[in-house]
C-alpha cells in the first residue's frame, strides 16, 4: 500500500497552492510601499511622517496609482543616525518599501545615504541641508544616483536669506552690518560658507561670524559679544536650537533684529512654545499658511492645520509634495524597479505646495538637489507679527510689513521713514 | 562694564545651582541617598509649571505652584517607589544598599526623561517671566525676572537655614545627618524624618525646575546634565555639606560664567569639570565636606 503523501503528491499540492497564491497577489495589487523615517519628538521632524500619510490617505481615496494603493511605513529615528540607519535597514530588508522619505537632520541624512547606495532604494530627504548630501551624489553618481535631496541645499538656503536680506532689510531698513549666528551642526558649514560670501553681496558688511554648541542653554554671553559688535541685524542658522535663544533675546531686550534661518520658527505652535517671545523673528521657510506659492499650498496646510491643529513645519509641505512625486513617477516608469525609478525620479516635474520641484542633473553641482530660483522653489521669508506668520518674501508672492518690537532699535534711516 | 555683566549673570546662575545642589545634599546628608533621579524631578516640575500655565492660561505663579507640586510628588514617588523599597529590603544585603540606590535612581531617572520626552517632545520650554521686562543695573541691562530669581533662591535658601537651625524639626534633621544610629536610640522615629527631608527636597527641586524654566527654558534633553551639574556641585563643596554645596555653586557658576564671557560659550563646563577632578585628586572630601 502506498502513502497517501506520497512525494509526488506533496510536489504537486505544492505547485498549486503556490500558483492559486500567485493568482491571489496578481488580483489584489500589490501596494506601494514607502517608509517613512522622521523625528516625532522634535518639532520640526513630527510633520514628515504626518504629512507623508496625509498624502497617501488622498491619492488612496482617489482610486490609488492604476488601483494600486500608497502604504506609509513610518519609522521614528529619535533623532539618532543610527536609529535611522536600522530604521532604514528595516524598512528595505523586512517591510520591502519601494522608496524611503528621511529626515530633516544632515547628520542622519548623511548617515542613511550610504545605505541608500548600497542597497539600491531610492530615498529622499525632505528637510535636511547639507551640501554634502548631492556632492556625494555628484562625484560617485554609479553609487550614489539612488539618492534625491527634496529640499533646498544649505547653499540656496543661506543664497534665499541673502537674497531677500537685501530687498527687505538692505532696501527697505537701510541696514549695513551683521552677525552670523550658527549652531553647529553638518547644515550650517556650507550655510555660513554661503552667507560670508553672499551678505556682502547684498549690502551687509559681517562683522562677527559665531558658531556655537547646540547644547548651550544659557544665550546671555553669546548676545553679549554680538552686541558689543553693534550690528544691525543678526543672521542666525539655527534648527536643533530655537526656544531658548528666541526666549532670552526677547526676555534680555536684545535690540537687534534677527532675521535668517529659524527652523523650529517655521513651525506654527513656536508662539506658544515661546510664550509669544518670537515677536518680531524673521525665518526662511518653504512656505507659509495662507501664502499660495501653487494651488496645492494652502489646501494642504489647512488640511494638516485641521487634522493635527496646528500648521506643517517646513519639511511637512515637502515630505508631502515627495509622497505625490514619487507615486507619479512609479506611475511614469510603468514599475518600482530602484534604477526605473530613480530615472523617472530625474525627470520631476512636480507643481507641489511648494512651488515647482525639479532636480538637478548629473553634471550640475548639486546632482539630486532641488532646483533653487525663481520659477522653481525659493522658499518664503516669513516673520512673526502677534502670534501669526506673516509672509514677508518674496515681494511678488506675499506683501507683508516688517514690523518689530518695541526693543528693537532700527538703523537712524529706517526709523525716520 | 563686562566684568559687571559677568557678576550679574554669574550671581544669577549660582544661586539657582545652589538652590538645586542643596535639597540634593540634604539628602545624602540625612540618608545617605544620592538620588540621581534629581534633573528628572526638576524636568517634572519644570514642564508641568509650563505646561498648566500655558495651556490653562494660569499666569506664571498659579503655573509656577503646580509645577513645584509636581516636582514634590515625583520626589515622593521616587522615595516611596524606588528608594524605601531598597532601604527596607531584606534581600539585598545592607552594604549594597547604596548602590543599589544609586542604579534605582539613574534609571529611574531615564524613564522619568523618555516619559517626558514622549508627553512634551524634546523641545526645550520657557515659563513666561514671573517679572517681565529689564532694569539696568549700573549700565547693566538686566532682566527684572533674573533677579527676582536671585532673590527668591536667597530667601528660600535663608527659610532653609532658619527650618534647620531654629526649630524642632530641622534640629532632628542636623542630628540624623550626623549621627543617626543615636537618634534612633533617643527614640526618634527615622522614617518621619526621611519623609520630611524628601519633603523639604522635592519642594526645592520643584521650584529650582520651574525658575529654570522661566530664566533659561528646560528640556527633556536637559535632564542628565541637570543631575551632572548637582551631582558635581555637591561633590566639590564636600558631599552632605549644605554650605559647602552653596560656596561650589558660586565657584561652578562663576566659572563657567567667566568662561562663557571670556573664552568662548561652547567651552563652557569644562573648567568647572577640570577643578572637579582637581578637588577628587587633592581633596576627595570636597571643599568643607566631613566624610
Amino acid at each position: 500500500m502506498s502513502h497517501p503523501f506520497s512525494a509526488r503528491r506533496v510536489l504537486l499540492c505544492a505547485t498549486m497552492l503556490t500558483a492559486a497564491l500567485g493568482l491571489g497577489t496578481a488580483r489584489a495589487a500589490e501596494p506601494i510601499k514607502i517608509g517613512v523615517i522622521g523625528e516625532e519628538a522634535a518639532v520640526a521632524g513630527a510633520s514628515i511622517t504626518r504629512a507623508a500619510q496625509m498624502a497617501a490617505d488622498e491619492i488612496n481615496a482617489a482610486g490609488g496609482v492604476d488601483g494600486r494603493k500608497i502604504e506609509i511605513f513610518a519609522y521614528d529615528d529619535h533623532s539618532s543616525a543610527a536609529d535611522a540607519v536600522r530604521a532604514f535597514q528595516r524598512a528595505v530588508n523586512q517591510d520591502k518599501v519601494n522608496a524611503v522619505i528621511v529626515s530633516y537632520i544632515s547628520e542622519v541624512v548623511l548617515a542613511v545615504e550610504p545605505w541608500a547606495a548600497r542597497l539600491h532604494m531610492p530615498t529622499i530627504t525632505p528637510g535636511a541641508a547639507s551640501n554634502d548630501i548631492s556632492k556625494h551624489v555628484h562625484d560617485d553618481y554609479a553609487n550614489y544616483k539612488y539618492m534625491f535631496h527634496g529640499w533646498l541645499t544649505s547653499a540656496f538656503i543661506a543664497q534665499a536669506i541673502c537674497d531677500a536680506s537685501h530687498d527687505n532689510l538692505v532696501e527697505k531698513l537701510h541696514m549695513k552690518t551683521a552677525v552670523v549666528m550658527s549652531e553647529d551642526a553638518a547644515w550650517t558649514t556650507p550655510l555660513d560658507v554661503r552667507y560670508l560670501e553672499c551678505l556682502p553681496k547684498a549690502g551687509l558688511q559681517v562683522l562677527d561670524h559665531i558658531r556655537f554648541n547646540p547644547d548651550t542653554t544659557d544665550f546671555t554671553p553669546i548676545f553679549n559679544a554680538i552686541e558689543a559688535k553693534h550690528p544691525d541685524v543678526i543672521i542666525t542658522g539655527i534648527s536643533h536650537v530655537g526656544v531658548q535663544p528666541t526666549v532670552q533675546w526677547h526676555d534680555q531686550q536684545v535690540p537687534i533684529p534677527m532675521a535668517g534661518q529659524s527652523s523650529q520658527a517655521t513651525t506654527s505652535t513656536f508662539w506658544k512654545d515661546t510664550n509669544g517671545a518670537t515677536e518680531g523673528v524673521i525665518t526662511a521657510s518653504a512656505a507659509s499658511a495662507g501664502v499660495a506659492l501653487s494651488p496645492t499650498t494652502i489646501s494642504f496646510s489647512e488640511a494638516y492645520e485641521k487634522k493635527f491643529g496646528a500648521f506643517p513645519a517646513y519639511d511637512g509641505y515637502t515630505s508631502y509634495d515627495e509622497v505625490h512625486y514619487i507615486t507619479e513617477a512609479i506611475k511614469r516608469a510603468g514599475s518600482t524597479d530602484p534604477d526605473k525609478l530613480v530615472d523617472a525620479l530625474e525627470q520631476t516635474d512636480y507643481l507641489g505646495t511648494v512651488g515647482r520641484t525639479q532636480f538637478y542633473g548629473k553634471d550640475d553641482e548639486f546632482t539630486h538637489a532641488m532646483k533653487y530660483g525663481k520659477g522653481f522653489v525659493t522658499g518664503v521669508d516669513i516673520q512673526w507679527q502677534n502670534g501669526k506668520q506673516v509672509c514677508i518674501w518674496p515681494a511678488d508672492k506675499c506683501q507683508g510689513k516688517l514690523t518689530f518690537p518695541p526693543f528693537v532699535k532700527l538703523p537712524p534711516q529706517a526709523a525716520t521713514q | 562694564m563686562l566684568a559687571l555683566q559677568i557678576l550679574i549673570d554669574g550671581f544669577a546662575i549660582s544661586a539657582l545651582y545652589g538652590l538645586a545642589a542643596v535639597g540634593f545634599t540634604m539628602i545624602f546628608g540625612v540618608s545617605g541617598v544620592l538620588n540621581l533621579a534629581h534633573g528628572g524631578i526638576m524636568l517634572v516640575a519644570a514642564l508641568i509649571g509650563w505646561f498648566v500655565a500655558s495651556s490653562f492660561d494660569t499666569g506664571p505663579f498659579l503655573g509656577a505652584a503646580v509645577g513645584i507640586l509636581a516636582g514634590l510628588g515625583m520626589a515622593y514617588l521616587t522615595y516611596f517607589v524606588v528608594v524605601r523599597p531598597i532601604q527596607r529590603s531584606r534581600i539585598l544585603p545592607a552594604a549594597e544598599h547604596e548602590i543599589f540606590i544609586l542604579t534605582g535612581t539613574l534609571l529611574w531617572g531615564i524613564m522619568i526623561q523618555v516619559l517626558m520626552n514622549y508627553l512634551f517632545t524634546d523641545n526645550p520650554v520657557t515659563m513666561r517671566p514671573m517679572f517681565p521686562g529689564v532694569v539696568y543695573l549700573l549700565g547693566v541691562r538686566t532682566p527684572r525676572n533674573e533677579i527676582m530669581i536671585a532673590a527668591i533662591c536667597w530667601a528660600v535658601i535663608g527659610l532653609l537655614w532658619l527650618l534647620v537651625n531654629r526649630t524642632r524639626a530641622g534640629k532632628q534633621l542636623l542630628a540624623a545627618s550626623i549621627n543617626p544610629r543615636g537618634l534612633t536610640l533617643l527614640g526618634f522615629e527615622l522614617s518621619s524624618i526621611y519623609l520630611l527631608v524628601w519633603t523639604i527636597y522635592g519642594l526645592l527641586a520643584g521650584l529650582a525646575g520651574v525658575l529654570l524654566a522661566s530664566f533659561l527654558g528646560v528640556g527633556s534633553a536637559n535632564a542628565g546634565q541637570l543631575t551632572a551639574s548637582a551631582f558635581s556641585i555637591v561633590v566639590l563643596g564636600g558631599l552632605g555639606s549644605v554650605s559647602g554645596s552653596l560656596v561650589a555653586a558660586y565657584v561652578v557658576g562663576y566659572l563657567e560664567t567667566i568662561t562663557a564671557y571670556l573664552i568662548a560659550p561652547t567651552l563652557r563646563p569644562i573648567p568647572a569639570l577640570l577643578l572637579l577632578v582637581l578637588v577628587v585628586y587633592v581633596r576627595p572630601q570636597g571643599l568643607l565636606g566631613r566624610r
